[in-house]
């Protein structure tokens, strides 16, 4: 096809309404969050890879940090095969801490993970903080003198990987904790850079151009080994402080399809968890592999859950 | 001259015959969106990414695409303004204030053409302020932290007073109707959900698109309704199209100052394309001589919001390029493209991609040259578009602001959201207040009371904090001026202004 007829055809489609499609991917957040990317990468995968006849269609559903997706899959489309949905470490999150208006994870079908975004610790490139022992121990000196910037609100995932770094390191009063909580990786970033903030959790795919460019200085990633191309930041528990805090990206489906179409998604995922597109994907956006299926998945679930209630309620979050 | 041969390799990667082909058709489907109220640049260009995609394009044609398509529908959104009084997105709701009484007194192609050069001029210069200091500016988002923002939100609401409205306590009020909307939803300091009466659906808050269309467009057509289109909006007459060069020249001042403000405006993340137009619409207002007559239809109060919002949609390319923060919802959009386009904005793209940088900064020039000269010229077509009979306007707005609404969220309720804030905004019309210190209390109330609560957990609850840098000093006594100047000048003003240095410009 040339280039004339391909700018014909982009005039047609913007003038004619998209064609249908089968399958549906929701991404319960606006273009360019993480959901976002996991469906258009899983559909696009999808297609190459001919599991499904047409392009996966992608539609946004925002609202409630995907508590509107939720509630519209477990209440419209309990028993939809066609359909699946961007999920991650915020999703259990906020099921765990009861976000969803009453909503729980045992309302649809836990699919699998393909991938994980490791957590990351990280300083201003001037902080007098040169280890994560340095960090917990001015936090255990005096709380109100170090403050955590991070991507997401109180109670959030970047909110409960402090806690929970700073509860195995021995200091437990979650509530003198002080964290700011921002509108993505990227403004936190710039408030600790800035100096605002003397710290600043978060994933480290939304980190990596900061580190390379020397803004920032990591200080520990929360993962079990060190991540491929990030070899000189040490792990937490090379620190001595047993904590992994990975942000899986993976999906879910309705609870209500069958078992035969709940294992086709399982299958599917599969292959596009072990192809080489995924693989270039995972690499050029800094993401680790974490690759949980089907049973294993759903088990994993539901222990990320009931870890999440126990600190909700020590902070308060829950009664 | 390193940026004159980075540049020279840019154009040689957009400017081809194709892409050429690709920017017209972008910036014509872009002006359309950009006109429907609803549609705005966001949700736009959010449309077409999957489009983009299906068709095949290589990353710098999609670049090329949709650059037009966002550019155009900033462009695009002051035609809605100006012929139906319904701000095609949120940027153009400031160019409502002067451009629709333009259109009234019978000068709405002469509006028309204003504001497309000074959305030229704005957006021009701009994405020329982005090439020299983008390096130099990424360090400003630096030092601003959450005190700095919070004066800064001050300084948008302290300079409200007496806009749109000729009583202060009207405006006022409607500012304080839109703080309130804005507590409604999840409080990011608590994680706690407020206002939101166990909805699902309000725990994100009320999304300003909804209530810019309902206290825009749908109280419209219950205005319209009711007065069987007398005294409407709806069915303005556009009558022959003669460039205005002097009331060009007039207003020339007002383009350049409203683009340098909406520049910095557009350059500090949070601030955004529509703090850009106001900031830009309230400076002008200030300091001209025939204050008087904004609001009425003055050609400044259409020049310098749209200068302004064209050139804080530049700026606001500096911190999403630099630091991957996008400053508003339009970028957001953009930022999510590149992410599409296996682009990482952050501090090493320049050094990293800078193929990707430059040919996107000759998109962005391409897109601009191509839309002043479909707009000026053409501005007829699009204004057919909308000069349909109102049998058919009517039902088409109403349609496009319930699809439009649909497709940002993809829930029913928006829409019956956006049914209440219909009503809402013609109660408040019947009651002559001005209803857009409603949207900006939406859009800047959760911003500033975030900072304000990020400042005091930062600071421990030292109130102290919020004065504590010199730029926030800064920014608090300018928003005290703001607040206090109009009071003392007010009884300057009583007297007639001075006239125009020439009389007779005032008939062009």
């Amino acid at each position: 096809m040339n280039n004339w007829s391909r700018a014909a055809i982009a005039a047609l489609m913007m003038t004619a309404a998209a064609p249908a499609m089968a399958e549906e991917c929701i991404a319960p957040a606006n273009p360019g969050g993480g959901w976002d990317f996991t469906c258009r990468q899983i559909g696009r995968i999808m297609t190459e890879l001919k599991l499904v006849p047409n392009m996966v269609q992608v539609t946004n559903v925002t609202g409630a940090g995907g508590g509107v997706a939720y509630s519209q899959i477990v209440a419209d489309r309990n028993d939809d095969p066609t359909v699946f949905v961007a999920a991650s470490s915020a999703t259990t999150t906020r099921l765990a801490e009861n976000a969803f208006a009453g909503a729980t994870a045992d309302q649809v079908r836990w699919v699998g993970s393909i991938a994980g975004d490791p957590g990351v610790i990280v300083v201003g490139k001037d902080s007098e903080f040169q280890s994560l022992t340095d960090l917990v121990d001015a936090v255990k000196a005096d709380p109100s003198k170090v403050a955590f910037a991070g991507g997401s609100a109180v109670g959030g995932f970047d909110h409960l990987k402090v806690l929970m770094m700073l509860d195995k390191a021995g200091f437990s009063d979650a509530r003198a904790v002080k964290y700011i909580g921002l509108d993505g990786g990227a403004d936190a970033i710039t408030q600790t850079v800035g100096g605002f903030a003397q710290a600043m959790t978060g994933d480290l795919s939304e980190i990596t151009g900061f580190i390379k460019s020397g803004d920032v200085r990591p200080l520990a990633v929360l993962a079990d080994e060190r991540i491929a191309g990030f070899e000189d930041v040490p792990t937490a528990k090379e620190q001595g402080i047993d904590i992994t805090a990975m942000n899986w990206r993976g999906i879910y489906v309705p609870k209500g399809i069958s078992d035969e179409d709940y294992n086709k998604w399982v299958d599917w995922l599969k292959q596009v968890g072990d192809s080489e597109q995924w693989k270039q994907e995972m690499a050029a956006n800094g993401l680790a592999p974490y690759n949980v299926y089907g049973a294993d998945f759903e088990k994993f679930v539901a222990e990320n859950v009931a870890e999440i209630q126990g600190i909700a309620k020590e902070i308060g979050l829950l009664q | 001259m390193e940026m004159l041969s980075n540049l020279a390799m840019g154009f040689g990667i957009a400017f081809t015959p194709f892409t050429l082909l690709l920017a017209v058709i972008g910036a014509f489907v872009g002006t359309i969106i950009g006109a429907l109220p609803g549609l705005g640049p966001s949700n736009g260009v959010a449309l077409l990414i999957p489009i983009s995609f299906s068709m095949g394009l290589d990353a710098i044609s999609a670049l090329v695409l949709l650059t037009s398509v966002y550019y155009g529908a900033m462009y695009g959104g002051r035609i809605s303004s100006i012929l139906l009084n319904i701000p095609g997105d949120e940027p153009a709701m400031m160019t409502t204030l002067d451009g629709y009484p333009m259109a009234r007194q019978g000068l709405a192609g002469e509006a028309l053409v204003v504001s497309g050069v000074a959305s030229f001029a704005g957006s021009f210069l701009a994405t020329i302020g982005l090439m020299i200091f983008a390096p130099y500016l990424a360090g400003v988002a630096y030092k601003f932290g959450p005190a700095e923002y919070f004066a800064l939100y001050m300084l948008a609401f302290c300079t409200l007073g007496g806009m749109g409205s000729n009583n202060q306590a009207k405006a006022a009020m409607s500012a304080a109707i839109g703080l309130a909307l804005a507590m409604v939803g999840l409080d990011k300091s608590t994680g706690m959900p407020r206002f939101t009466f166990g909805e699902l659906h309000l725990q994100d808050g009320i999304d300003f698109l909804v209530a810019i269309v309902g206290l825009f467009a749908v109280a419209e057509v219950f205005f319209f309704i009711e007065t069987h289109g007398k005294d409407s909006a709806i069915g303005v007459k556009l009558g022959k199209l003669t460039i205005p060069w002097k009331m060009l020249k007039r207003t020339f001042g007002a383009m350049m100052r409203g683009t340098g403000i909406g520049f910095v405006a557009g350059v500090l993340p949070g601030a955004g394309a529509s703090l850009g137009s106001f900031l830009a619409y309230m400076a002008e207002k200030s300091v001209a001589r025939d204050k008087d007559s904004f609001g009425k239809g003055n050609p400044k109060g259409v020049a310098a919001p749209e200068a302004g919002n064209n050139a804080a949609a530049g700026g606001a390319l500096v911190p999403m390029l630099t630091l991957g923060v996008p400053g508003s919802g339009t970028t957001a959009v953009l930022l999510a493209l590149l992410l599409t386009l296996n682009i990482t904005p952050g501090p090493l793209l320049f050094s990293e991609r800078p193929e990707i940088v430059w040919s996107l900064i000759a998109s962005l020039l391409i897109a601009n040259v191509v839309l002043l000269l479909m707009n000026v010229p053409m501005v007829k077509v699009f204004v057919h578009i909308l000069s349909v009979p109102a049998w058919v306007l009517l039902p088409g707005v109403t349609m496009i602001a319930f699809v439009g609404i649909y497709s940002l969220t993809g829930s029913s309720f928006d829409m019956l959201m956006m049914v209440g804030f219909g009503v809402l905004g013609y109660v408040m019309r019947k009651l002559d207040m001005p209803t857009v210190p409603v949207i900006l209390g939406i859009l800047l109330g959760n911003a500033m009371e975030d900072n304000l609560r990020r400042a005091m957990v930062l600071s421990n609850g030292d109130w102290t904090y919020l004065f504590s840098t010199p730029i926030a000093i800064g920014l608090w006594i300018a928003a005290i001026l703001g607040f206090v100047a109009p009071i003392f000048l007010r009884r300057l003003l009583k007297k007639p202004p001075l006239p125009e240095t020439d009389p007779s410009l005032n008939e062009d």
